[in-house]
C-alpha cells in the first residue's frame, strides 16, 4: 500500500470511529428530551387507580368512576342478568371476547373476575360517545320489547350486552374495555391495577 | 419612580445587617446525601411535625421511594391519612387566611427551602431557639429574631434562654433539659437538615451518577476528536 | 445513486454550490488560535437553547400564579425535566462566558476594522438582543431575583426624562410588574428574539464569509494568492481542517458544560441564585439584589453614577452608553496596525486596564455597595466600593474615547507578509 493510500485509510479509520461515537453520544443526549414527553408524575398521580366501595351497591345498581379521566362503570349483575348472557352470544359479534378488549381473567363469558360484578370503561369503541345505560329488559328501556338489557350509545346507535359485548350490525368494531382491575376485598374494587402486575 | 429605585437600592445596603441576625456563625450541617436511614429518620420527623404547618407541595410522597422506603411503608408509617394517596403531594389542610391570624405570617412552603437558605443555616436555625417571654410564641431564634415559629423540638430539646457571655457574646444556655440528649437531638436535627435537602432536589444523586458516565464518554470521545483534528492537520504543517 | 440525487436536489436548490462556498472552498486564515473557537461555540450554545428551551415550554407555565410552581414540576414531575432545566440555565451564562471571549479576540485581534465594520455591528446587535432574551428569559421562573431585578430594570426606563413613567407602564401592561408582564416576556423570549437571533446570526456569518475572517496576525490572507489556484497561500479550506478542530473544541466545550450541569448547576448561587428559589413576592424585597453576573459590569457603572438634579437618568445613560460605545470601536481604532501582536506597549497595557476594570466592575456590580466599608471623613466617608466602581467606570470610557489619540501614538512593530503560527 503507498503511504498515501495507508494515510487515507488511517483517515476513513478515524473519520468512522469518531462519527461512530459521536452518533451515540448524540443519540445519548438527544434522549431526555423525548423521554421528558412521557406522562409526568404528576400524570401518573393523577392516572392512578382508583378504589370502589362495594358495600352499597345492590343488585341491579351501576355506579360510574372516573379512572384516567374516562367513566368507568361497576354494575352489580343479578342473577337473570347473568343468565340471559349465553343465549345473546349468537347476537353479538364477538361472543368469546377474541379481541384483545379486556384482560386474560376477563376473557370469560360475562367478561370479568367475579361474575356478579361487571366492570367496563364507559366509552363507546366506535367514536367515544359515552353510552346510555340500558338496564332494564323488554319495553321500559325503549328500544323494543326484545330488548335484554344492556347499553345504547346515542351517536350512531350501537349497542352492547349485559357484558358490554357489542352487537353485530352497529358501527362500534369491538366489545367495551374492561380496564384491568381487582378485588382488594369481598367490598373493595381497585380499578386501574391487576393483583398480576401490582408493584 | 426613581425615589423608590433608590429606596430599593438602599435597603440593599441596609437589609443585609437587619436580617443576619446580628453575628450568629453558621454550624456546618455534616450530612451525608447517601444516608437512607438519616433520610427516612429525617423524612419522618418532616412529615410528622412540620406538615402540620407547613406544605411541601411540590413534594409527591412516592418520591420517597428514592430513600429506600417502599408504597407500603410511606401508607403505612409516614401518610396515615387513608384518603391521601401515595401519588399525592405534601399538602395540609390549613388555610392560609387562618394561618396569616394565627402566626401573623403564613408558613411558608418548605419544598426548596435548603436551596434557598442552604443546609447550614437550616441545622443551626433549628438548633437556636430560645425561650423568651416577651414573645408571643414564648420562643424566640438567635439566628432568625423575631421569627414567628415556635419551638417545635422543645421537648426533645430541653428549654434554652439567651445570655451573653463575658466579652459580649450572646450564648444559648440550658435552663430545663429535654427528653433526648445533646447529641440525640443534633443528630435528629441534622436528620431533618438531610431530608430538607434531599426535599429540595431529589434527582441530586441521580444527576451526580449520570454525569460521571457522560465525562467519562465526553473524554473518551475528546481524545478520539483530538485524534482525527491530528491527522488532518498534518497536511497544514 | 447518491450523485443523482444531489444532481437533483442542485437543478433545485445550490446545495453543493453552497457547500463549495461556505465549506470546502471557503478559505480561513490557517493561524487561527484558541480564541478562534468561541464563534462556533456561540452557534452551538444557541442551539442547546433552542432545543432545551423548547422543551421546557412544553411544561412550563407563563402565568404568575402557576410559574414557580410549573419550574418545580419541571424539576421533580418530569422525567428528566430536571437535566434538561439545568442545561437552559448553565446554557445561559455559558452563553456569555463563550460571547465575551468571542468579543475579546475581536478586541485583541482587530477583528472589528476595515472591511469587517458591518460584521461587527451584527455583532454588536447580536449583544444587544442577547441580553434582552436573558433578561426576559430570567423573569420566568417568577422568583424574588426575577420579579425585583424585573421591577429595577424597568423603573429604569421609567428614568428616561417625560416619557419615561409612561414607557415603564406600557412594558410591563401594569403599574408593577405583574402577570400581564411575565406572559409578554415569555412571548417575546419564546418567540420574537429567538427569531431575530437567529436572523442577526446568519447574516452575521454571511457578512463574514463575503470578506473572509481576520487571523491573529491581522493579516489580510487574500491579499497573497497562489498564482495557479487562486486560493490564499495561508489559507486552508474551512472544512476538513476547521470542521475536525471545531468538532474537538465542541466536545472539550461539552466536558466542561457537563461538568457544571451535573455537578455544580447552582455555580454558588452565580447561575442558579439561591433567591430565587423563593416566590415573587411583590410585598417583600430581598435583602439583596443584584442582577444575573453577566449583567453585573453594566450595573456597577449604573449605580457609579450619583443621581443629578434629582434623577438616576444620567446613571442609566452611562450604563447604555457603556454598551453603544462598543459600536464605534471600528471608527476609534486609528492605528496602522489591526493585531495586538503588532501594536504598542500603550495598547497592551490599555487593553489589559480595560479587562481589570470590566472585570473589577463585574465583581463589584454583584455586591452590596458597602462591601469595602467607608473612607474616612477625608471622602466625606463614601464607601470606597462606589469610589473604586466611579474609578473602573472612568478608565472603561477612557479606553474608548482616548483611542483615536493613543492608537496613533502607540509604537507598531512590523506587520509580515504571511501569517505566523
Amino acid at each position: 500500500m503507498s503511504s498515501d493510500e495507508s494515510v487515507n485509510k488511517t483517515r476513513r479509520t478515524l473519520v468512522v470511529s469518531a462519527g461512530a461515537v459521536g452518533a451515540v453520544g448524540a443519540a445519548a443526549a438527544l434522549t431526555p428530551f423525548f423521554t421528558s414527553m412521557a406522562p409526568s408524575e404528576r400524570a401518573k398521580a393523577a392516572g392512578a387507580p382508583v378504589e370502589v366501595d362495594l358495600s352499597k351497591l345492590e343488585p341491579g345498581m351501576l355506579v360510574t368512576e372516573e379512572w384516567r379521566g374516562k367513566p368507568v362503570w361497576v354494575l352489580h349483575r343479578t342473577e337473570e342478568m347473568l343468565t340471559g348472557l349465553e343465549s345473546m352470544s349468537s347476537s353479538v359479534s364477538d361472543p368469546d371476547s377474541k379481541l384483545p378488549m379486556q384482560p386474560e381473567y376477563a376473557k370469560n363469558l360475562g367478561r370479568s373476575i367475579k361474575p356478579e360484578y361487571l366492570v367496563l370503561v364507559g366509552i363507546c369503541t366506535h367514536l367515544g360517545c359515552s353510552p346510555s345505560q340500558k338496564l332494564e329488559a323488554g319495553e321500559a328501556s325503549g328500544l323494543g320489547a326484545d330488548w335484554t338489557g344492556g347499553f345504547f350509545c346515542p351517536c350512531h346507535g350501537s349497542k352492547f350486552d349485559l357484558a358490554g359485548r357489542v352487537y353485530k350490525g352497529v358501527p362500534a368494531p369491538t366489545n367495551l374495555e374492561v380496564p384491568p382491575h381487582q378485588f382488594l376485598s369481598d367490598t373493595r374494587l381497585l380499578i386501574g391495577e391487576d393483583s398480576v402486575r401490582s408493584s | 419612580m426613581m425615589r423608590i429605585c433608590l429606596a430599593i437600592l438602599f435597603c440593599a445596603i441596609s437589609g443585609i445587617s437587619l436580617a443576619a441576625g446580628g453575628s450568629v456563625e453558621l454550624r456546618e450541617a455534616k450530612i451525608n446525601p447517601s444516608d437512607a436511614a438519616s433520610l427516612q429518620r429525617g423524612a419522618k420527623l418532616f412529615i410528622d411535625r412540620c406538615l402540620s404547618c407547613h406544605e411541601a407541595s411540590y413534594m409527591r410522597f412516592n418520591r420517597l421511594t428514592d430513600i429506600g422506603l417502599s408504597s407500603e411503608q410511606i401508607k403505612q408509617y409516614l401518610i396515615k391519612d387513608p384518603s391521601v394517596k401515595v401519588g399525592d403531594t405534601m399538602t395540609n389542610a390549613m388555610r392560609p387566611a387562618d394561618a396569616k391570624v394565627m402566626f401573623g405570617v403564613v408558613p411558608p412552603d418548605l419544598s426548596v427551602v435548603s436551596r434557598s437558605r442552604g443546609a447550614d443555616w437550616l441545622y443551626t436555625y433549628f438548633v437556636s431557639f430560645y425561650k423568651d417571654d416577651a414573645s408571643v410564641t414564648g420562643w424566640n431564634n438567635a439566628l432568625f429574631p423575631h421569627v414567628a415559629m415556635p419551638h417545635v423540638f422543645w421537648q426533645e430539646q430541653g428549654v434554652k434562654v439567651l445570655q451573653h457571655s463575658d466579652d459580649g457574646k450572646a450564648v444559648l444556655v440550658e435552663e430545663v433539659p429535654g427528653t433526648a440528649t445533646a447529641t440525640e437531638f443534633d443528630r435528629m436535627m441534622l436528620d431533618l437538615t438531610n431530608y430538607l435537602v434531599f426535599m429540595g432536589e431529589p434527582a441530586a444523586e441521580k444527576r451526580k451518577q449520570i454525569g460521571s458516565l457522560v465525562l467519562i464518554f465526553l473524554v473518551l470521545f475528546a481524545f478520539l476528536a483530538w485524534a482525527v483534528k491530528r491527522e488532518f492537520w498534518k497536511d497544514v504543517h | 445513486m447518491a450523485s443523482s440525487f444531489t444532481n437533483w436536489i442542485d437543478q433545485r436548490f445550490p446545495m453543493t454550490k453552497m457547500v463549495r462556498e461556505h465549506l470546502t472552498e471557503y478559505y480561513a486564515p490557517k493561524n487561527f488560535n484558541f480564541w478562534y473557537f468561541f464563534g462556533g461555540l456561540a452557534i452551538v450554545v444557541l442551539a442547546i437553547q433552542i432545543l432545551s428551551g423548547i422543551f421546557l415550554t412544553m411544561h412550563y407555565k407563563p402565568d404568575a400564579e402557576r410559574a414557580f410552581a410549573s419550574v418545580e414540576y419541571i424539576m421533580r414531575d418530569v422525567p428528566l425535566g430536571w437535566l434538561i432545566r439545568y442545561i437552559h440555565s448553565t446554557g445561559a451564562s455559558m452563553f456569555f462566558v463563550v460571547i465575551y471571549l468571542h468579543m475579546f479576540r475581536a478586541l485583541m485581534y482587530g477583528s472589528y476594522r476595515k472591511p469587517r465594520e458591518l460584521l461587527w455591528i451584527f455583532g454588536m446587535v447580536i449583544y444587544l438582543c442577547l441580553m434582552a432574551e436573558a433578561f426576559f428569559g430570567y423573569l420566568l421562573p417568577w422568583g424574588q431575583m426575577s420579579f425585583w431585578g424585573a421591577q429595577v430594570i424597568v423603573n429604569l426606563f421609567g428614568a428616561i426624562p417625560f416619557i419615561g413613567p409612561d414607557l415603564a407602564v406600557w412594558i410591563r401592561g401594569d403599574y408593577v410588574v405583574s402577570d400581564a408582564t411575565l406572559n409578554r416576556f415569555f412571548a417575546l423570549h419564546v418567540i420574537a428574539v429567538p427569531i431575530a437571533l437567529l436572523g442577526l446570526v446568519v447574516a452575521h456569518i454571511i457578512s463574514l464569509h463575503e470578506v473572509g475572517s481576520n487571523n491573529p496576525d491581522g493579516i489580510e490572507i487574500k491579499k497573497n494568492k497562489n498564482p495557479e489556484t487562486g486560493k490564499p497561500i495561508d489559507g486552508i479550506p474551512f472544512h476538513p481542517y476547521y470542521t475536525v478542530k471545531d468538532i474537538f473544541g465542541v466536545v472539550v466545550f461539552l466536558i466542561i458544560f457537563a461538568a457544571i450541569v451535573f455537578f455544580a448547576p447552582e455555580m454558588g448561587g452565580y447561575f442558579l441564585e439561591h433567591n430565587n428559589f423563593i416566590p415573587a413576592d411583590p410585598l417583600k424585597t430581598p435583602p439583596h439584589i443584584a442582577p444575573v453576573w453577566y449583567f453585573t459590569p453594566f450595573y456597577s457603572i449604573l449605580r457609579a453614577v450619583p443621581p443629578m438634579f434629582g434623577s438616576q437618568f444620567p446613571g442609566v445613560m452611562a450604563m447604555g452608553a457603556a454598551v453603544v460605545i462598543l459600536f464605534l470601536l471600528p471608527w476609534l481604532d486609528r492605528s496602522p496596525v489591526r493585531s495586538i501582536r503588532y501594536k504598542g506597549p500603550i495598547f497592551k497595557w490599555s487593553l489589559a486596564v480595560f479587562v481589570l476594570s470590566f472585570v473589577i466592575l463585574g465583581y463589584l456590580g454583584l455586591k452590596p455597595t458597602n462591601v469595602w466599608g467607608q473612607f474616612g471623613p477625608w471622602m466625606g466617608g463614601a464607601d470606597r466600593a462606589t469610589v473604586v466602581a466611579q474609578i473602573c467606570t472612568v478608565i472603561y470610557f477612557l479606553f474608548f474615547l482616548t483611542m483615536p489619540v493613543l492608537s496613533r501614538l502607540d509604537k507598531t512593530k512590523t506587520v509580515p507578509e504571511r501569517v505566523t503560527s
